[in-house]
């Protein structure tokens, strides 16, 4: 009795099913349900292995040869790896990349936490949760189309506004200076609202009775945000960076559709230089490589990121 | 029991699911059926005609026609090469022959006897590769030429007469020059030639851009480097040396682009080539004028309240109009599981019966002379003067046609070279650059 009333309402079915368990499994199987377990697990290994490990054992093996895809591969040994060194072409796209992740990660991040804080604070209006959500619900294409159209240096409403005050018509997406930063915002447009979300999630997780009790001993939001909600939300934020991060290096489509690279390579990002050298060239040997490169860059960014963030750990009880 | 059922229930899903991978086939290919792709939605009326008379005069062969935008083709091309799923016959075009032809995809065309004397002249020439076989066989040509809005010319006080005997030099930019200049206007109403004219604020440009031009420049520099003598290559096919680095491309792409400079040609800026291209610019009022190819006749003419009309390209300092002369060829993939059948399609394509049939649409010009004919007389039946177009195939005393380099790697040449000119255009980036460029394009090639 007492140890009943002393634990949460929320565990005692659990406590009931454990309680029952051990007789059913002992009647039923002696051996164990690994067998069971092993076919619910076949569908996901199946396309584990079929689409995940077997092209990545296969895209390290094509990056030592020479290969068009319709002829056979050809060893090369190291060859692609040492063009790829000696390529400024693809030290460009990395350094365009890079770029595009500090201002997309960056701005996404801090715009996300404060609209998950103002939602968490200020309101429990699921229909407010539900118009941050918007954007995400449209494809990336369609959104960096839509915003292609808005922007047109020539013919786009926006510039129209800006001429329209008297403004000079701004290049967004034609000049060399503005075109990444541009893609960066439009994406950040797309997932801010889904990042939000995430983040809204883990602040959830942080017990209320903390704020009411900062807020007896007389703490501000400013002072309760940053003692309060950032060290407890730090696991989540930690996970989340790690997995906008890997996504944002992966920028493609939208600079497909808005800008394809341009103008004068200024938007060749690297997922878009591995594009076109093996669709466009047929050189899927060097894509290969700077494939494994892009792999072994994003593997090394989030060890590093779970390491300083100590994703791994949380300050709550 | 329930175990076994699951397993066995599991196991069937997962392979239905892979062999539902393996054997997806989307070409529908079989010995009665020719699938034939496609890119230009304007066509497809056309060629369904075509594809009738030729299901009437093989009964039992059907032809399955898809039609692809000009992006998506070639990816699913591609695709289709390596899944198999490719279509027995497809469109080829030019550029992309060489490295078709290098992978080995083609299936060789010499027993369909295609004579060059019975197309117009290049065109059945241009589909044979390095190794002496031919793999494309002739159906369409087009030039470029200079769509110009009627009412502004008229404005501007330009006849006709006057658009179509402009020359152009590089040093001062000749009567061509001077026309667009004066056609283009700024916010204030000034003229590109009047004093006063404010090239930072222009309301209508004299001359559309249509982006930095790649590596062929069809529509933006190549009728100015062609009329000054200059060719991509040191030969008119397979050429193994380009000649990006030659004074006379570097001066012409100088004063070419230095026209944007001077406000008469929109900035690069202006360009996109998903939103904004040379024929959007014109349809807005944006521009005066846009070069453009033949196949874009049918979009300038549908532009309401827009009197497009067209003048051929400017005279140069070699004396003659230049243009290029592109012409697309239907080829038979290697792979194709009907290629009786292919062949068969790809005959008739290429004869004047199919030719004819095409060109009574209007909507390009087909390769053989009858079939050209054809279409002249339906542009003029919609009331549209072509002569534009065709006086570069006509007068080879005054014109002089080129075609798109043909070479091996044009893909890493135009990889190399799309950045390089819209750095020169863009930002300004010195044209002597393209010396360098050249000599890593030159190296490619030497492979």
């Amino acid at each position: 009795m007492t140890v009943a009333s002393s634990s949460p309402p929320s565990r005692l079915p659990l406590s009931g099913a454990e309680a029952v368990a051990p007789s059913r499994k002992a009647k039923a199987r002696p051996g164990g349900d690994g067998a069971l377990a092993a076919v619910f697990i076949a569908p996901a290994m199946l396309g584990f292995l079929v689409f995940l490990l077997w092209p990545t054992l296969r895209g390290i093996y094509l990056s030592f040869t020479r290969f068009n895809l319709l002829t056979p591969a050809e060893w090369v040994g190291l060859d692609n790896y040492v063009r790829m060194v000696n390529d400024p072409i693809f030290w460009d796209s990395l350094k365009v990349t890079v770029e595009y992740v500090v201002i997309n990660i960056g701005i996404q991040t801090v715009s996300a936490l404060a609209i998950a804080v103002l939602l968490q604070r200020l309101t429990q209006s699921a229909v407010l949760r539900g118009i941050v959500l918007t954007p995400y619900l449209m494809s990336n294409v369609v959104a960096g189309l839509v915003w292609l159209w808005i922007l047109d240096t020539q013919l786009g409403i926006g510039n129209e506004i800006i001429s329209a005050v008297g403004l000079d018509r701004i290049p967004f997406l034609a000049d060399e200076t503005w075109a990444i930063p541009t893609i960066a915002l439009i994406n950040v447009w797309r997932h801010v609202g889904y990042t939000a979300l995430l983040l809204f999630a883990g602040l959830q997780a942080i017990p209320n009775g903390m704020y009411e009790a900062a807020k007896v001993d007389g703490a501000s939001e400013w002072r309760m945000f940053w003692r309060i909600t950032m060290p407890l939300l730090r696991p989540v934020l930690a996970v989340v960076l790690i997995m906008t991060v890997i996504g944002s290096f992966q920028v493609f489509d939208t600079v497909a559709v808005t800008t394809a690279g341009g103008p004068a390579n200024a938007t060749n990002v690297l997922q878009y230089y591995i594009y076109g050298s093996a669709f466009g060239r047929f050189q899927f040997g060097y894509a290969s490589a700077m494939s494994v490169a892009l792999l072994v860059v994003l593997s090394a960014i989030t060890v590093l990121q779970y390491r300083l963030t100590r994703a791994g750990q949380s300050d709550l009880g | 029991m329930r175990l076994r059922t699951l397993t066995a229930l599991t196991g069937a899903l997962t392979l239905s699911l892979l062999t539902g991978c393996a054997k997806g086939d989307s070409t529908g290919a079989s010995a009665s059926t020719v699938t034939y792709w496609l890119w230009d939605a304007n066509q497809l009326p056309a060629y369904q005609a075509c594809a009738k008379g030729f299901e009437t005069e093989n009964p039992g062969l059907k032809v399955r026609i898809t039609q692809l935008g000009w992006s998506d083709y070639w990816t699913k091309l591609t695709a289709g090469f390596i899944a198999g799923t490719q279509p027995d016959v497809f469109t080829d075009h030019i550029q992309k022959f060489g490295q078709f032809a290098d992978l080995k995809v083609l299936e060789p065309l010499d027993d369909l006897d295609i004579k060059e004397s019975d197309y117009q002249p290049g065109l059945a020439a241009n589909w044979i590769g390095q190794d002496g076989h031919r793999y494309g066989a002739p159906k369409d040509w087009d030039t470029v030429a200079l769509f110009y809005n009627d009412k502004m010319a008229k404005s501007a006080g330009l006849t006709a007469e006057q658009l179509g005997s402009l020359s152009w030099n590089p040093e001062d930019g000749g009567t061509f020059e001077k026309a667009i200049a004066h056609l283009t206007v700024d916010r204030n109403g000034k003229r590109g030639d009047e004093p006063g004219f404010d090239k930072n604020n222009v309301k209508v440009y004299g001359l559309a851009t249509n982006g930095g031009g790649f590596a062929d420049g069809q529509t933006q520099w190549s009728p100015f480097t062609g009329s000054a003598g200059w060719s991509y290559t040191d030969k008119a096919r397979w050429g193994t040396k380009y000649q990006y680095d030659s004074n006379t491309f570097q001066s012409v792409v100088n004063w070419y682009f230095g026209l944007a400079k001077k406000g008469y040609l929109a900035p690069f800026s202006d360009y996109n080539i998903q939103s904004n291209q040379a024929n959007t610019q014109v349809a807005a009022g944006r521009a005066a004028t846009a070069f453009d190819g033949a196949w874009m006749i049918s979009t300038y003419d549908g532009f309401k309240g827009r009197d497009i009309k067209s003048a051929p390209t400017p005279i140069g300092p070699s004396g003659k109009r230049a243009t290029m002369m592109n012409g697309l060829a239907d080829s038979i993939t290697k792979a194709s599981r009907n290629k009786a059948g292919a062949r068969k399609w790809v005959a008739y394509l290429a004869s004047d019966e199919c030719q004819r049939a095409v060109g009574a649409y209007g909507v390009v010009f087909p390769a053989t002379p009858a079939g050209t004919e054809a279409a002249v007389a339906a542009y003029e039946k919609k009331g549209i003067d072509v002569s534009a177009f065709t006086q570069a195939v006509a007068d080879r005393k005054d014109f002089r046609t080129f075609s798109f380099p043909i070479t091996d790697y044009a893909a890493d040449v135009q990889a190399l070279m799309q950045p390089e000119m819209e750095a020169i255009y863009g930002t300004g980036k010195p044209v002597s650059s393209l010396d360098e460029t050249n000599d890593q394009i030159n190296l490619i090639l030497d492979q």
